[in-house]
């Protein structure tokens, strides 16, 4: 009890206000405290509030919205009666603050330095020399690369990665007391927001600082936080230790969120790997996909997807993983004839398929439906939802009038959505609403295959779970194949037969989707699994300390064969790996695996059997 | 302040949309061109009065003009030729244009070169000097104004409507449709066109405005709507020996064509705003 308060709001009301002149609370009565050293989490789906008390803390409220009520309390400060010249030296020199996405917060045109220097010139009138010391003191405390010459690089020389934690640099060169972020790591792929996430622990633990951090993703707070305040529609759930809130949470609302957060592996077991021909609805034998010119043989130079080969069984769920531009979209976008490849073959239900769509039969078509990434633009802004599905329907069934109407209520029922949806525009739904409705447009035309490109990614935890539950439902019921592109190993679990490991524009591995954790994989599924966050406080550390390969660089398409991974892999073989095609072992289990390990290497790496379950939340 | 803006707010027609507002002060204008001329009280050529650039009396409201003409009868005509031609040239400079800028994004690429390049070699020429080049050489019938006019405002049409078509048909809705097979007219009649009315209508209404200027410009200078045919720019050309006078017969054919335009202009603000 010794530790003073160094954050304290009382009561606060934030509102809005509407093009009509009247007002919407955004917040309401919130109260909560920090003390100082502590890192206080703020949970909650999106349009909770909880990026609008971020930045109230800072004293700064959108436009359009205002402090209705309450007291703001920041070291000492009383943020809500400061002036305006007040608040410009209290922000950066006691609080500051690391946006969700730096890639758009830097000026495209400055050197990292001229941009990190800056506010430290302009708060504590230091000389360049001392800004410049402090400044690479601070990279190397983040983990960057060459902290000594990194200042002289460009944003676009610099990975998703770098650039959040230069933006952590440039929060911290002022020696703020507190630092608000503001999901910084959302943007990131798994394996590279645990740098991040060890980075901004070590710094914050090394000086003290006290922190506010913005996330919904429970598994990040259980590393980083030691208080928690869940919020919803403005108003808080519940608050405690991050240790009770995720162990033994009280409110009914939190106790969803940690469930869906701990979505169970699926109960089924899963379809066998080596299932013959016959059996599997699509077969992908060595498509080559690519941009730019071709090569004498009429390949394409630039290659995204490059000999990929395939199978879904009949029945079963096909996961896609892999980091963000290694050719998952594409992949479902060449399946559905969107973009042709260039060489192989592509065989569904034991036809051959064309690879411009404008070549497929209707049959081709109908049997085979994608469900795009982001609800937003996936639905037809100026239909009503009910002429969106019937479209399809008219379109592939014939169905006109009643008929239609009669069956778009029905696939509505099936999605469990109201009736009442059918006149309405998709502006007035919410993102699991339109996630399905795009579903039932695609279960309209009665397919075999369905295509999910990212379906889960845009929505809040809880309904993403939901989303997933009513999947695996209708794979029961309607016997419906699935390919499932995500990058939430989670997600895997719960829907997935059997996963493809995609890693730049190669399928390094195709394994049972329950033995992820066990037996013999590629390193880099092994890097992926180990890098998805889990909810158990002190994974952080452990996941870190397993780690062998250090300051992995982006990835890179190379053009003379050899290992795509050889750069960033722990058990790379010089003068082998990177060097010819890589072969391909089969497991006795069916699954394989494209390494020059052997399997028995690659079960057991560094010739010893990992110490701890990855997974131990979840026994 | 809220306070106040609720005031000017109510006071506003709030029911109507601002699509709806558009349509409404440009249908005013249509029947005002179609309809006015019926209720001139004189016809547009005939000298009623001895008095040239007489002011207003009851007789001749708005006064009488150089050749002691009724202005009010002249200014009826006067607006009845410069809507109706505008809307003509405007139809077909958005029409050609709209469709071709949505088509090209579907066609193949060879295609949108060739109207872009057209496209460019239009815009390229400065649009009075076009048109004076086009009158010279077709004459100035009202069909040749039609044209011309409509042939200059084209290229400003197709590049709004193929930079919007082109963002809309980058959406997953439109990837959808081209998975399932569905043609291209659909796609653009039913998927693209829908999303585009309110940026279109837009562009169209400033079409309209920019039409109106050029042609006044060009009547101004004697080369569009000759006598015994009549428009606003005209009207302002053959009178302006009345400024001296400070004559009505100069300044209210003016007037109109900032009401026409500005009015306008003024409700194509309150959609983008909304
Ligand atoms: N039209 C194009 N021309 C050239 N390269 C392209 C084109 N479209 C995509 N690419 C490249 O293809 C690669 C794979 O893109 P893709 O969209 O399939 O990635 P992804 O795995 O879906 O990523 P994410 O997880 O971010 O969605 C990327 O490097 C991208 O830059
Ligand atoms: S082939 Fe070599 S470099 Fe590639 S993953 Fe296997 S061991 Fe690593
Ligand atoms: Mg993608």
């Amino acid at each position: 009890m010794s530790r003073a308060h160094m954050i304290s709001v009382r009561n606060l009301d934030i509102v809005g206000h509407r093009p009509d002149g009247g007002t919407v609370p955004i917040v309401r009565d919130v109260s909560l405290e920090v003390r100082e050293g502590q890192m206080l989490a703020l949970i909650g789906e999106s349009g909770s509030g909880k990026t609008t008390i971020a930045l109230s803390l800072l004293g700064h409220v959108r436009p359009g919205c205002a402090i209705s009520g309450g007291q703001i309390t920041v070291a000492g400060h009383d943020v809500t009666s400061m002036t305006r010249h007040e608040l410009r030296g209290f922000r950066g020199r006691t609080i500051s603050y690391v946006a969700q996405n730096a890639g758009t917060a830097f000026n495209p045109a400055l050197s990292i330095a001229q941009q990190v220097i800056e506010p430290a010139r302009v708060h504590w009138a230091m000389t360049r020399q001392q800004a410049e010391r402090k400044m690479i003191e601070l990279f190397r405390a983040l983990a960057l690369p060459e902290p000594e010459t990194i200042g002289a690089r460009y944003p676009y020389q610099l990975s998703g990665g770098q650039l959040q934690r230069l933006m952590a640099a440039m929060a911290l060169i002022t020696d703020p007391e507190i630092v608000v972020f503001d999901e910084p790591t959302t943007a990131l792929d798994v394996t590279t927001q645990i740098e991040v996430l060890a980075a901004f622990r070590a710094v914050l633990a090394d000086r003290g600082i006290t922190g506010v951090y913005v996330t919904h993703d429970l598994a990040i707070v259980a590393q980083i936080a030691d208080h928690a305040v869940v919020l919803r529609h403005g108003q808080v759930r519940e608050s405690g230790t991050v240790a009770r809130i995720l162990g033994n949470p009280q409110d009914e609302y939190t106790r969803e969120l940690v469930a869906a957060c701990r979505i169970p592996p699926r109960a089924t077991p899963c379809a066998p790997m080596a299932s013959a021909r016959e059996d599997r609805v699509l077969d992908l034998s060595d498509v080559i996909v690519g941009y730019g010119n071709r090569t004498a043989e009429g390949l394409p130079e630039r290659r995204i997807l490059d000999h990929v080969s395939l199978s879904v069984p009949r029945g079963s769920t096909l996961g896609i993983i892999g980091e963000s531009g290694c050719g998952k979209s594409t992949l479902a976008r060449t399946i559905s004839g969107l973009q042709p490849w260039a060489a192989g073959q592509v065989v569904f239900r034991g036809e051959a398929l064309a690879p411009a769509v404008a070549d497929r039969t209707r049959e081709q078509r109908r049997r085979l439906q994608i469900v795009a990434q982001n609800a937003d633009l996936v639905l037809n802004p100026a239909w009503r939802i009910g002429a969106t599905i019937e479209r399809v329907l008219t379109f592939f069934h014939g169905m006109k009038g009643a008929e239609a109407r009669a069956e778009a209520m029905r696939l509505l029922d099936m999605v469990r959505l109201p009736h009442a949806l059918l006149e309405r525009y998709p502006a007035e739904l919410s993102g699991g609403q339109k996630q399905r409705v795009n579903f039932a447009r695609a279960l309209a035309a009665r397919p075999d295959l369905v295509l999910c490109d990212e379906i889960t990614a845009a929505l809040d935890p809880v309904v993403a779970a939901a989303i997933l539950e009513l999947m695996a439902e209708l794979q029961e019921t309607l016997g419906i194949s699935y390919i499932f592109i995500t990058h939430d190993l989670h997600a895997v679990r719960a829907v997935c037969d059997q996963v493809a490991v995609l890693y730049a524009g190669h399928v390094v591995e195709q394994c049972d989707s329950q033995s992820l954790t066990a037996g013999a994989h590629h390193p880099y599924t092994r890097l992926l699994v180990s890098s998805v966050p889990e909810m158990r406080a002190g994974w952080l550390a452990d996941a870190m300390a397993l780690r062998h390969a250090e300051g992995a660089p982006a990835a890179q398409r190379r053009a003379d064969g050899g290992c795509q991974f050889f750069s960033r892999c722990d058990m790379r073989m010089p003068g082998q790996c990177d060097r010819g095609p890589v072969p391909v072992h089969t497991l006795p289990d069916g699954a394989r695996i494209a390494c020059y390990r052997s399997c028995a290497d690659l079960a057991f790496p560094g010739g010893v059997a990992p110490a701890a379950p990855l997974h131990s939340y979840e026994s | 302040m809220s306070g106040m803006t609720t005031g000017f707010r109510a006071l506003r027609l709030p029911s109507l949309t601002p699509a709806q507002r558009v349509m409404g002060l440009f249908g005013f204008w249509l029947v005002l061109a179609v309809c006015g001329p019926f209720f001139a009280p004189y016809a547009p050529g005939q000298i009623i009065d001895t008095e040239v650039f007489a002011p207003l009396s009851h007789r001749h409201w708005l006064g009488t003009d150089y050749l002691g003409r009724d202005l009010g009868s002249r200014l009826l005509y006067a607006v009845r030729y410069t809507v109706l031609i505008c809307t003509l040239s405007t139809a077909f400079s958005c029409g050609c244009g709209i469709l071709l800028g949505i088509a090209t994004t579907a066609t193949p690429a060879w295609m949108e070169q060739v109207a872009g390049r057209l496209m460019d070699g239009i815009l390229s020429i400065p649009s009075l000097l076009c048109a004076l080049l086009v009158i010279a050489a077709f004459g100035d019938s009202l069909l040749a104004l039609v044209l011309t006019l409509g042939v200059i405002y084209t290229p400003g049409a197709y590049r709004t409507s193929r930079a919007l078509a082109l963002r809309i048909a980058r959406m997953d809705y439109i990837t959808v449709a081209v998975a399932r097979g569905e043609g291209a007219l659909f796609i653009i009649w039913r998927e693209i066109l829908p999303n585009m009315r309110g940026p279109l209508l837009a562009d169209v209404g400033l079409r309209f405005i920019y039409a109106v200027l050029l042609l006044s410009n060009l009547s101004f200078l004697g080369l569009g709507v000759q006598p015994p045919l009549v428009d606003l720019g005209s009207l302002v050309r053959e009178n302006v020996l009345g400024l001296v006078y400070g004559s009505g017969a100069v300044i209210l054919p003016t007037i109109v064509i900032g009401v026409l335009t500005v009015g306008i202009n003024l409700v194509l603000d309150g959609t983008s705003r909304r």
